[in-house]
């Protein structure tokens, strides 16, 4: 029993490494990353109108992914049910409603694509420099989650909901307010009379 | 993990938004462009969210609900060009050109 106690005492450290560097989450995040990124790829070149709006889900999905492997669960599950519920299904009603072509039409993008490359990979090549130059290869420590409670509880929801309620209760009747607003405003543009 | 490869990855999401606002000329395709624009700043509230405070989660899930309600209109806005216009064609709404 004594040396059972050892071996526990000498393999626990080994498991539970010092940095929170974790390599199946970042097996996890680099296959997800590739894919967002062919996926947003295809969002803005494809020129099928209805898969446009297919691989953003792929997209959309690998956001929510990135939520989690983050730990913000009830963010991710939100995403999950207004982008992927909500939004796409927008969308689908709005190629249908503008009469999109359905089929492969080459008449989805404009003259500008020399522009277009330009600044993307110019806005690429700033931002890039700009993050490396500040934070270089500084590790996520999650610090701001030490306060709230431990794996396998809901505590993080619970901090979520109390700042929601508590700190900025009147950005989030704000919010409700903007979301009436935009309920009618959306009837009142789309209303035939 | 980095705080670099997410927000590398944002980065990178983003510029795919601004190359597809200003490529695309369907008005439906220029918003899922701007969806990816979105997106690309949730993660960064997220990501800063682990490292300053639970605020930034309270941020990305208002903005999720601002980019919801963005749809709504801007979809709306393009069901109404296509009905005066017979078109969503952002290229050729140039009347304000003089």
């Amino acid at each position: 029993m004594n040396s059972a106690a050892l071996i526990i005492a000498e393999v626990v450290p080994l498991v539970t490494p010092e940095t929170t560097f974790d390599v199946p989450a970042n097996v996890v995040f680099a296959v997800q990353a590739v894919v967002m990124i062919f996926a947003a790829l295809r969002v803005v070149t494809t020129k099928n109108i209805v898969h446009a709006a297919l691989w953003l889900v792929v997209v959309l999905g690998g956001v929510g992914l990135n939520y989690i492997l983050l730990q913000a669960e009830f963010v991710a599950v939100t995403q999950f049910l207004v982008y992927l519920g909500a939004v796409i299904v927008l969308f689908l009603f709005g190629v249908m409603l503008t009469r999109a072509p359905l089929g492969v039409s080459d008449d989805l993008d404009n003259n500008q694509k020399k522009i277009g490359i330009g600044v993307g990979v110019a806005l690429l090549a700033v931002l890039s420099y700009a993050l490396i130059e500040s934070f270089g290869r500084s590790e996520l420590t999650f610090a701001a989650y030490e306060g709230v409670a431990g794996p396998n509880t809901n505590g993080r929801t619970q901090a979520v909901s109390d700042a929601i309620f508590g700190q900025y209760l009147i950005p989030f009747e704000m919010l409700s307010l903007l979301l009436l607003a935009a309920l009618i405003g959306a009837i009142v543009l789309a209303r035939r009379d | 993990m980095l705080l670099n490869q997410f927000l590398l990855l944002s980065a990178i999401l983003f510029t795919i938004g601004v190359y597809g606002v200003i490529v695309r000329k369907n008005g439906v395709l220029v918003l899922m462009s701007i969806e990816l624009v979105l997106n690309a700043v949730n993660i960064n509230l997220i990501v800063f969210s682990t490292y300053w405070g639970i605020a930034g989660q309270v941020f990305a899930l208002f903005t999720i609900a601002i980019a919801a309600a963005e749809v709504g209109v801007g979809l709306a806005i393009v069901l109404l060009i296509y009905r005066n216009q017979r078109s969503v064609d952002i290229d050729e709404l140039d009347e304000m050109k003089g």
